[in-house]
């Protein structure tokens, strides 16, 4: 808010929750716009490159609707304080990029413990360490789904542009409430720093689809906030609403009480990754065209993709049977689908372009035991159009 | 019955504040001597006196013996990760203001891997209760040294002895912003009630630490004896001084007989409390 | 003087035995030095509180031993607060 005006700031504080209309926006700035749309409570963050004007527009933006920013002393403190808010009714988000994903992942596991919705932003940078802050990379993809100890499901969606960087955070926050998970938004840093067209819908056509509560008024009998419905996800109630919640990072039974022994932790762990594996088709989304007659497919995601598009077309336009195939989620990954594209025989192989040394590639390898073209670049640099073709054409 | 006879209960009685308890998971799992639940008793007793709805008290803690006493409390309540009970609690009151939170946990919990937290969630004077269980050791992994160890004391860490300076936490909670601080032991029972109470009623950060003796494993290792022996050494070498302010001189020797401990409530400001 | 107004109330020892884990805390600092431990063991082999012979009217309820149980195993009542619900009970 430095140097702004009376009038600027006044301004500000009356912007609606959700700034419905055609903007020309930063990727931050639209998941900022989308979790606030998505009705965001609570930030807790810690500025990093390149995803500090996430936290600075919410900084500005949510206090005037009456939610709560905090710039907490780290990212440790970040992704906890947010799993607490949550714990006590928020919709809550925290935006980091590497080092600091890194720091947030013990808890990242509490929160997949404890089953608190909770959205991180992670604009992914070249890695490891320190590394290029300001550079393009796409480096966390796997961390994000392996980068806490221990078996547990997460969600992670990657937008390719800043309207996606809006659409995708909404349903972030939905999908989190909706399972009872962490979950990710992984844009790199090009999608995170370029500014696109973004439209933003009016307020009543973003869908809010909120976690499910107890079904009987406090009081009445012991709440068993981890007994699972059908879906394999347990309702919540929130700390002040009566129910004497217990929540444990230790192994717990259907009360949420320690009971540390081997069948009780398997039953749960496995709970905690079926209730993601088994409700995949209801999350998974990618985007795919060309594919049903293709010998070689590019599968690609984030900025990448959008090399990878424009390669694409151009290949197809030149006879090549190629075919293109954009994660929107990292994981879920699409299993079932690549798994039926390669079931008809036609493909021959697949090029995974990634701003790291091949992480994706590896479920891709594993899914269709297939060769798999490589074009890797360690980070700071995008693919270009032109090096994909090439290996299309070869 | 006749007016003197004592009644021995089956297990399954109540005890009067057994509704602020899980009394379904008595008796917990705290060594016989161990203090812990002489605090988890006196913070019921302090919610069942506060005059506020126990729909609004919640526990937090972290990990470690102290931390276990969230899973004894009869409120909503929340067992953390190692360090990070501040952060939690954080989220809770700066979201929901209304609620009345309070975070047990341990030396080690709070001052060495929760410390970076500790200052910083003084420094904002965050609305909470902090009751900071300070047994000198970490016990519940067997007796290591930790920050609040005396210099010369042995644990499975420093075998000849800790060499390291201790905090001393009521200085450090001062000087970090806190704006209630005080010390007592367990054997200080209704002080510490009065304690919780005013931290309770008071919107801001409230750090009381809380001498326990640890007698498995801190005792043990220094010879101190069962729990009742170090009780009796509060006891003998404790002294009350409310309102003190030199906080700098009153470290703890806990080992070092010809040294007083000083015990009582030290701060009591007001400071704007912190509402993100 | 108003000495007759200064009602030292008369306790009883309420002991739920399988919480015991004989810390020693409340037979050491009973003021009235109204328990021993028991001859009898819990089902985790600890000997329990009872009230010493000759001590039974001693127990004055000043609830030391209640408040600083680590278990939440001994509490005390006010007898006098027992004889006026029988009294109530009793209509007299």
């Amino acid at each position: 808010m430095a140097g702004k005006t009376v009038e600027a700031k006044v301004q500000a504080e009356q912007k609606p929750r959700v700034l419905t209309g055609n903007h020309f926006m930063l990727g931050d700035h639209a998941c900022a716009e989308g979790a606030l749309a998505a009705g965001l409570d609570f930030f807790g963050g810690y500025p990093i490159t390149p995803s500090t004007e996430i936290a600075e527009h919410i900084a500005e933006r949510l206090p005037p609707l009456g939610g709560r920013f905090v710039q907490m002393e780290d990212e440790l403190g970040s992704m906890v304080a947010i799993i607490g808010a949550s714990a006590a009714g928020a919709r809550s988000f925290t935006a980091t990029s590497g080092p600091g994903f890194s720091l947030m992942m013990e808890s990242i596991g509490l929160a997949a413990m404890l089953e608190v919705p909770c959205v991180v932003a992670n604009v992914m940078r070249a890695s490891p360490s320190t590394a290029l802050p300001t550079m393009a990379g796409q480096s966390d993809v796997l961390q994000a789904r392996w980068g806490s100890h221990g078996d547990y499901g997460v969600i992670a969606y990657l937008p390719a542009s800043p309207q996606e960087c809006f659409d995708l955070t909404v349903r972030a926050f939905n999908a989190a409430d909706k399972y009872r998970v962490p979950v990710f938004v992984l844009m790199d840093e090009v999608v995170g720093h370029m500014d696109e067209r973004v439209i933003i819908p009016d307020a009543a056509d973003v869908p809010i689809i909120r976690r499910k509560g107890p079904r009987h008024p406090p009081g009445e009998k012991p709440f068993l906030g981890y007994a699972p419905d059908e879906d394999l996800v347990p309702p919540m109630a929130h700390a002040g609403e009566g129910y004497k919640v217990h929540m444990t990072g230790l192994t717990h039974d259907e009360r949420g009480y320690p009971a540390l022994t081997p069948d009780v932790h398997d039953k749960l762990v496995n709970r905690l990754v079926d209730k993601i594996r088994l409700n995949a088709a209801d999350i998974e989304m990618y985007e795919e065209f060309g594919t049903e007659d293709a010998d070689t497919i590019v599968v690609s995601y984030g900025c990448t993709s959008r090399s990878a598009r424009q390669a694409v077309n151009q290949a197809r336009a030149e006879g090549l049977k190629c075919g293109f195939f954009r994660l929107i989620t990292a994981w879920p990954f699409p299993e079932t689908r690549i798994r039926e594209l390669v079931k008809g025989g036609k493909v021959k192989r697949f090029i995974v372009p990634e701003i790291n040394l091949g992480q994706m590639r590896r479920e891709i390898e594993r899914l269709t035991q297939m060769p798999v073209l490589r074009l890797n670049h360690g980070g700071g640099a995008m693919p270009v159009p032109e090096a994909i073709l090439e290996l299309i054409r070869s | 019955m006749s007016a003197t006879e004592q009644i021995i209960h089956p297990a399954a009685t109540i005890h009067p504040i057994d509704g602020l308890l899980r009394a379904d998971r008595l008796p917990h799992i705290l060594c016989p001597g161990c203090g812990i639940g002489t605090v988890i008793h006196g913070y019921a007793h302090a919610i069942a006196a506060s005059g506020i709805s126990e729909d609004k008290h919640v526990c937090v803690s972290g990990i470690g013996c102290s931390g276990r006493a969230a899973g004894y409390m009869n409120v909503d309540s929340y067992h953390s990760a190692h360090g990070r009970a501040l952060p939690f609690a954080l989220g809770i009151a700066v979201h929901n203001p209304e609620l009345n939170v309070t975070v047990i946990s341990g030396d080690g919990d709070l001052a060495a891997i929760g410390g970076n937290h500790l200052i910083h969630t003084a420094r904002r004077n965050v609305n909470m209760n902090v009751i900071c269980i300070n047994n000198f050791t970490y016990g519940m992994t067997g007796g290591q040294v930790g920050p609040t160890t005396p210099i010369g004391a042995k644990g499975s860490t420093a075998p000849d002895g800790a060499v390291e300076p201790p905090f001393n936490l009521p200085y450090l909670a001062k000087a970090t912003g806190a704006t209630f601080v005080a010390r007592w032991t367990i054997l200080h029972v209704r002080e510490f009630q009065d304690a919780m109470l005013r931290a309770m009623h008071k919107k801001g950060f409230s750090f009381i630490e809380v001498l326990s003796p640890c007698p498995t494993s801190f005792g043990r290792a220094n010879k101190i004896g069962d729990g009742l022996h170090e009780m009796e050494l509060y006891r003998e070498r404790c002294r009350i001084e409310n309102g003190a302010t030199n906080l700098e001189d009153l470290d703890i020797d806990l080992l070092d007989e010809s040294k007083a401990i000083t015990v009582g409530n030290f701060v009591d400001i007001e400071r704007k409390p912190f509402t993100g | 003087m108003d000495l007759p107004l200064a009602q030292i109330p008369e306790g009883r020892v309420h002991v739920i035995a399988e919480r015991c884990k004989e810390c020693g805390f409340c037979l050491n600092y009973c003021p009235t030095d109204v328990l021993i431990y028991s001859d009898d063991i819990n089902a985790k082999g600890y000997h329990f509180p009872v009230v010493a012979e000759g001590k039974e009217t001693s127990c004055v309820h000043c609830r030391f031993c209640d408040l600083i149980c680590p278990e939440l195993a001994i509490f005390t009542t006010d007898v006098a607060d027992e004889e006026d619900k029988a009294g109530e009970s009793n209509g007299g």
